[in-house]
């Protein structure tokens, strides 16, 4: 019989054609491999470098693939973090003919750390509990759009760096659905199994000795559920206050922006003698800084990060005493003159151990590092020379983080 | 355990107008395997959630046992989602992996042992209690997955498709392990599939959705011999029942050349609406083989003969007078005709179901 290898994807692109899809992905040869770390899954998932970038392909049934595909699609649309669909292959065979399970292809997020390597790394104690907070925002935002998840847990998200904290990404949307608007039970059960899994997670490495015994899994667990439902509900409760105090609005709204949200639409009201004002978000947005940071200098990265930049843009605004120029024209200044050449001094090599924004963040915190100890005033450039040979020397690299060789990718199963 | 009801149950999304789910009426025993069943967007997971609390009821009530869940929180009904996430952990023993949901509900250790260890035995995963799951076939990590939800001890398990994700092979097999599990168990189940044999053989009693609206429930072998509607008549069985509309006469349907007696009974139900006309139905394997001379002898012409080892069926046409119908006949495979040839085939006495073809309604029958 003819062999009809099919693939659908928005940009086919031929070189996917010279990959073995007649071997099962199990079995694929160690040199199309990358040898990048992956959290846990009931189906084959591998990492191929594929031309000078690198893909997720990931064995299931065709249904499933097809669903998983278009839902990602739906989410690239949107502006929550989600990983980048590539395209579905079915009508695979192997050399004798026999049918072969069809692989969901997406693109690798570079940078991106499984939870399970950001624990064997020796980061700081409460890691646990910065992941929970990226991942309560992720939840949030992912409901703020109508999507059920359906399957929440630290495995099917991935964390980046994001200056001080993370964010998180959606990996995993085989269980999910979007809907117009959920309904309480719907967040609901995803809390709860998102708390569930979570537990699961954490109480699996500390049987794996990866956490310590006396972490209280339990409790970061509920952190997760008391933390979404502040979220969720300073950006949907009622605020009441006099009506002479109107410039709560604004306070309010500031606040909302602090959380990293964007209110697109209020809903004011006043009781019947127009003493009490009464104000309800309708339409959030989350991303506010990185928003923000996007219009002036098209730099596109986290919210965290993007705060800190907007924040050295700031400072840079008022060491330059230009308080009174148009924001648009510093911005440009201040990326030509300070962000792009310092990220510029960081020897290429060592560039891909974080991304520019992250760079930049470590550099910014070197530099207050330093001056404390020298207590001077210390010239970028010879901050970046010491944050190279101090810091950045020392660190993985976090692009792919190259913790294994090809031949030991099975060890992680 | 627990009985479900649906009493009036409606599920209407924001922004359409039609129900998605309208007047769901259904008890489902304590202890029984009912399976919702319907084409794509009838309604079926819809209904499932409404049960599992993840979409709101708009109108209706349901109940679990005596108890009105229709406001109550997912997490506060006594269900169990099964299969829904089944990662298993690599770090913890498969002990561990089916008992670690009663841990953070801070039940006693002795307690988790035990319910783990009785779930164990009933699904074949005793002598691996203390192994880690790496050790394990795929259809033992299934298995764990099953026994999480087992230990919890819920009142009501739900399962929306569980078997999608598998192929063709595996599917067969699970299906059966479930069902047989589920019986021992006897756990309430509600099981959600668009495949109709699947439905015919799990369930006990099988619910047919048509856009919303619940069309029969009842057993396998109820749905099979006396479907309520065209609808049904057509959904369930494999290959499907042959279905056509024919003018009658004096309680006398006529089919092309073919004159077949109706039941005065049959013939009492039609209504001005029917125009003269009925809706006849007959499956593949209620027909016989006869000779052209034989009064109710139906000519069809071979289109195709599908062989299936101990069955074949026969693809045909026949001509009814107002045109062309496709029918399957089954046949012996070891006497299967060839392509291109007519055969002459008849009804089985009181093998044919009659339909209202104005209301799509079982007709009294013989
Ligand atoms: N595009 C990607 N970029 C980076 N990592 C990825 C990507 N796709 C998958 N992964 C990694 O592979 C792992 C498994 O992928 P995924 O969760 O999609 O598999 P799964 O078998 O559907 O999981 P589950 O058992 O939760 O259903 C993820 O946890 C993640 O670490
Ligand atoms: N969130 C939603 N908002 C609006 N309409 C919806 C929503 N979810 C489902 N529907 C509609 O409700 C109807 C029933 O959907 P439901 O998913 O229950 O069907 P189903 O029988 O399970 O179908 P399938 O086999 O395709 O999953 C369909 O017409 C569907 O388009
Ligand atoms: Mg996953
Ligand atoms: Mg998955």
């Amino acid at each position: 019989m003819q062999h009809t290898l099919q693939i659908t994807a928005a940009k086919p692109d031929p070189a996917l054609l010279s990959l073995p899809w007649d071997i099962p992905l199990e079995d694929w040869p160690t040199e199309v491999l990358a040898a990048l770390p992956r959290g846990i899954s009931r189906h084959v998932v591998r990492f191929v470098k594929l031309g000078d970038q690198v893909i997720a392909v990931k064995e299931i049934g065709e249904t499933v693939a097809f669903s998983e595909y278009e839902l990602l699609r739906q989410l690239s649309r949107t502006d929550v973090p989600s990983v980048e669909p590539v395209g579905v292959i079915t009508g695979r065979k192997d050399k004798n003919g026999e049918r072969l399970e069809a692989v969901l292809i997406t693109r690798h997020l570079a940078f991106s750390l499984p939870y399970r390597s950001l624990f064997s790394q020796n980061l700081q104690p409460d890691t646990a509990t910065r992941l929970i907070d990226a991942l309560t925002v992720l939840m949030v935002r992912l409901h703020l759009i109508g999507f059920y998840w359906g399957d929440v847990s630290l495995s099917n998200t991935l964390f980046r760096r994001d200056a001080e904290t993370f964010a998180a990404w959606l990996v995993d949307a085989e269980t999910g659905q979007l809907h117009p608007q959920l309904s309480n039970g719907q967040r609901n059960y995803d809390i709860e199994l998102a708390r569930t899994n979570i537990i699961g997670e954490l109480m699996d490495l500390q049987a794996g000795e990866f956490l310590d015994e006396e972490e209280d899994v339990i409790e970061i667990g509920n952190q997760l559920l008391r933390r979404y439902h502040e979220l969720w509900d300073a950006l949907h409760d009622v605020e009441t206050f006099d009506a002479e105090e109107t410039w709560r609005v604004a306070t309010h709204i500031e606040y909302l922006n602090s959380l990293g949200f964007d209110i697109d639409e209020l809903e004011m009201t006043t009781d019947i003698d127009g003493t009490t004002v009464m104000i309800q978000p309708k339409v959030v947005d989350a991303g506010h800084h990185s928003r923000r940071l996007m219009h002036l200098t098209g730099l596109d990265v986290q919210e965290n990060q993007a705060r800190r930049l907007l924040n050295d843009l700031e400072s840079y605004r008022a060491a330059t005493e230009r308080q009174n120029d148009e924001i648009e024209f510093v911005a440009h200044d201040w990326l030509a003159g300070v962000f792009e050449p310092t990220i510029r001094a960081v020897p290429r090599e060592l560039r891909k151990k974080l991304e520019p924004a992250q760079l930049f963040h470590e550099i910014l915190d070197h530099r207050w590092f330093i001056a404390e100890q020298q207590q001077r005033d210390i010239p970028m450039s010879e901050v970046v020379e010491s944050y190279v040979d101090n810091v950045l020397r020392n660190r993985p690299d976090e692009q792919a983080i190259l913790g294994l060789l090809p031949e030991e990718a099975h060890l992680q199963d | 355990m627990a009985t479900v009801t649906y009493d009036h149950a409606s599920r209407i999304y924001p922004g359409t107008e039609r129900p998605a789910v309208d007047q769901l009426n259904l008890h489902i025993e304590d202890g029984e395997f009912l399976v919702l069943v319907g084409p794509s967007g009838c309604g079926k997971s819809t209904s499932l959630r409404m049960l599992a609390g993840l979409e709101d009821v708009n109108q209706g009530r349901i109940m679990i046992g005596d108890r009105d869940v229709t406001d109550v929180q997912p997490k506060d009904r006594d269900i169990a989602m099964v299969f829904q996430n089944y990662a298993l952990y690599p770090h913890m023993t498969v002990a561990d992996n089916m008992g670690f949901a009663l841990k953070i509900a801070g039940t006693p250790k002795e307690e988790i042992r035990k319910r783990v260890e009785e779930a164990a035995k009933i699904l074949d995963l005793s002598q691996y209690l203390d192994r880690k799951p790496k050790a394990l076939s795929g259809g033992q990590r299934q298995r764990v997955a099953m026994g999480r939800a087992i230990v919890r001890q819920p009142q009501v398990f739900l399962m929306d498709e569980p078997l999608s994700n598998l192929d063709a092979k595996l599917r067969v097999q699970t299906r059966t392990q479930i069902a047989s599990l589920q019986r021992r168990l006897g756990v309430t189940t509600v099981y959600v599939t668009h495949d109709q044999t699947e439905a015919l053989t799990m369930g006990d009693r099988i619910a047919v959705l048509k856009d919303g609206l619940l069309q029969q429930v009842g057993t396998p072998r109820e749905m099979y011999d006396t479907p309520n509607n065209v609808f049904v008549a057509g959904f369930i069985g494999s290959p499907a029942m042959n279905l056509g509309t024919y003018k009658i006469d004096n309680g006398v349907a006529q089919i092309g050349e073919t004159r077949l007696p109706i039941t005065r009974d049959a013939v009492a139900g039609l209504t001005d609406a029917d125009n003269g006309q009925i809706t006849i139905g007959f499956r593949p394997e209620s027909l016989d083989i006869v000779s052209a001379a034989e009064p109710a002898a139906l000519a069809v012409q071979v289109n195709i003969v599908e062989e299936l080892g101990s069955d074949a069926y026969v693809y045909g046409t026949l001509k009814t007078g107002e045109g062309e119908q496709d029918v399957i006949v089954r046949v012996n495979p070891r006497s299967a005709p060839d392509k291109g040839e007519f055969i002459n085939v008849a009804i089985k006495p009181g093998h044919e179901h009659v339909f209202s073809p104005s209301t799509g309604a079982r007709l009294a029958t013989i």
